[in-house]
């Protein structure tokens, strides 16, 4: 608390109105709230490493004693889960990937395009951003299923020693999130190449240098940090997108499922929830988003608010 | 091609067009140039943004249209719809269908409640946080965290939360009396119940959105209130406040969306389709209808009605942006 004072006279000359009883009630205030947004979480650990009698005898919310710990849980779900967390990252990589790059050059592209002419092209991608999925769901399982039957096409793919021919449902997957990712990032690197400086691409164009040089040699190296912004943000979404992969991949006990769609099953019996074990499995399924969070959070919330 | 673009122009830039400024800030010196550049320009960078916007528009665009198309057939299961006699049969059925009225409701009454309570809610965190506070980025970072996970994850948090017999919340509650309630299982209470765990979930994000806004106004602004002896609350009422308006016309967009994928959170809490009695939506509406009982004509119908309910609120924040030179 030694800070305090000098906090305090920062406060006045920036803003003017606080004074020190009031920093108090403050920070008060900050961490009820922090308890509020932790609470489910940390109660989402404790309960995953308890036994089944110290989930029933101690609080939600208490740490188990000495006796009622075990990893247990965490062991049975990975279990459970190991394959999805495998599907989901053979989905999910490509996906953001593609859906990124798509997105930076869809972005590029606009706005080689003199003002007017980007407006109705623009507005659909802005639009596509806010499409409910539920609108487009029964076109694209016709679509996958009856006049591009990728397992079909592809057969030489799905009948090789390579790949398993149970993975399928999981390219379709991955292109219809490429497909639908392709708004948000077209947005998100338009917004940032609009604030890029425009002088050094209209002089690289008057030196004579093609479009195509230009995105190579100065636009795409340049929008690296927009980059760890979108593939953080696309990989958190898709990574936790569940109606496409219910859809697309027919059952949750598909070899090809995704972790959100087997997760959503996890520890519903008829002789009442284990509810450890679901938390044990929620919170492996939300493990990479959260490193990634941790990690980048700053990234993330840019491509929050952007 | 080349006809096919002149037309296109016209359509697209009409008439008094070299007054327009680019957006690199540069004014159109004139109107020839400024139509052979357009046309040379579209077609130079094509291969830049046609390929993704082609697979956006097939996927997208498309697939409404299509969506659209179903919707007015009479298909019920698997394979080619019949499309040689279309009716809106299915419209007129949803709209006598108290199912869906009910579902139609509940996702207003879900939606609007959703998206008063966050912006009320982020704008408190924003303002708490834009000032000169220790551990700011640490707020900033607890708040916003729980929207980097799953619904599929959170609903198995909110479900062992809500729990009658062990749940913390009802153990809260019971500290002063109340309770237990059957917070999932009541059709009076799932809604609420929902609708707490998604302001949980995404308050952090109205709070970023408007901290980025908060950011960047000027100190003076403050300091102009203050000469004026404004108090504190009406210094933000007045002045602050008025300046977060576009942040709030994009955020509530971006709420909406989320409060549709609800979806996920209801097929997680039970596990399947058919969501806890009195929490039904029509995006929960719609699935169960064209997937769980294979009615896709009536699906698409509601998923049609459901677009449009989206579209009544994006079309006029993309009009306000067009006006405003934002897009």
């Amino acid at each position: 608390m030694s800070g305090e004072t000098t906090s305090t006279t920062d406060e006045t000359t920036e803003t003017g109105f606080d004074i020190s009883g009031k920093r108090v009630g403050l920070y008060s205030v900050l961490a009820v709230l922090v308890a509020f947004f932790l609470a489910p979480i940390e109660t989402g650990v404790v309960t995953s490493i308890k036994t089944t009698t110290a989930v029933t005898e101690t609080a939600p919310y208490a740490p188990p004693g000495p006796d009622g710990f075990t990893l247990a849980k965490w062991q049975t779900a990975f279990d459970q889960l190991s394959r999805g967390l495998f599907n989901s990252v053979l989905m999910a990589v490509p996906a953001t990937v593609f859906s990124a790059l798509f997105g930076s050059m869809a972005a590029y592209g606009l706005t080689q395009i003199s003002w007017k002419g980007q407006i109705p092209i623009l507005s659909l991608f802005v639009a596509g951003i806010f499409i409910p999925y539920q609108a487009v769901l029964v076109p694209l399982t016709q679509f996958w299923s009856i006049y591009f039957p990728v397992d079909d096409l592809f057969w030489f793919i799905w009948e090789s020693e390579a790949v398993p021919a149970d993975y399928s449902g999981l390219l379709e997957l991955t292109i219809t999130h490429i497909a639908y990712g392709i708004p948000i990032c077209t947005i998100l690197f338009r917004s940032y190449y609009k604030s890029m400086s425009v002088e050094m691409i209209e002089a690289a164009r008057l030196d004579g240098a093609s479009i195509r040089r230009i995105y190579r040699r100065i636009v795409f190296p340049l929008s690296t940090p927009m980059f760890a912004v979108v593939l953080i943000y696309q990989f958190t979404q898709i990574w936790n997108e569940l109606l496409f992969a219910l859809i697309l991949i027919s059952s949750g006990t598909s070899e090809a499922a995704p972790v959100t769609l087997i997760l959503s099953g996890l520890g519903v019996a008829q002789q009442g929830t284990d509810f450890a074990l679901r938390m044990a499995g929620a919170l492996l399924t939300a493990l990479p988003t959260l490193v990634v969070y941790i990690m980048f959070g700053e990234e993330f919330a840019e491509g929050a608010a952007t | 091609m080349r006809h096919l673009l002149t037309a296109a122009k016209r359509l697209l830039v009409g008439k008094g067009s070299d007054e327009e400024v680019r957006a690199d800030g540069g004014t159109v010196e004139e109107s020839t140039g400024f139509r052979d550049r357009f046309d040379s320009d579209l077609v130079e960078s094509s291969p830049f943004w046609l390929p993704p916007f082609l697979l956006m528009g097939f996927f997208v665009y498309g697939a409404i249209i299509w969506n659209l198309l179903i919707s007015l057939t009479d298909h019920a299961g698997y394979g080619r719809p019949d499309y040689s006699n279309l009716d809106f049969e299915m419209y007129v059925r949803a709209f006598n269908d108290s199912q869906f009225i009910f579902a139609a409701r509940n996702t207003v009454v879900l939606i609007v409640s959703f998206i008063v309570v966050c912006l009320v809610l982020g704008l408190l965190l924003a303002i708490l946080l834009d000032r000169q506070i220790r551990f700011k980025n640490g707020f900033r970072t607890i708040y916003l965290l729980p929207m980097s996970l799953s619904f599929v994850v959170t609903a198995q948090f909110w479900l062992w939360l809500y729990d009658i017999d062990d749940g913390i919340v009802n153990s809260v509650l019971g500290v002063v009396g109340l309770g237990p309630y059957n917070w999932i299982g009541n059709p009076q209470l799932v809604l609420g119940a929902v609708l707490f765990a998604l302001v949980w979930q995404f308050s952090g994000y109205t709070m970023v959105v408007y901290l980025a806004t908060l950011q960047s106004i000027p100190d003076e602004h403050y300091e102009a209130a203050r000469v004026d002896g404004a108090s504190t609350l009406k210094m933000y009422w007045r002045v602050i406040i008025p300046q977060l308006r576009n942040a709030m016309v994009s955020a509530t967009v971006v709420l909406m969306v989320f409060a549709l994928k609800a979806f996920d959170f209801l097929y997680a809490l039970v596990g399947g389709y058919r969501p806890p009695k009195g929490a039904d939506i029509l995006p929960t509406l719609m699935v169960r209808t064209a997937y769980g009982s294979n009615q896709f004509a009536y699906g698409s119908a509601i998923a049609i009605l459901l677009f449009l309910l989206a579209l009544g609120i994006v079309a006029p924040y993309l009009y306000y942006q067009y006006k405003n030179g934002y897009l």
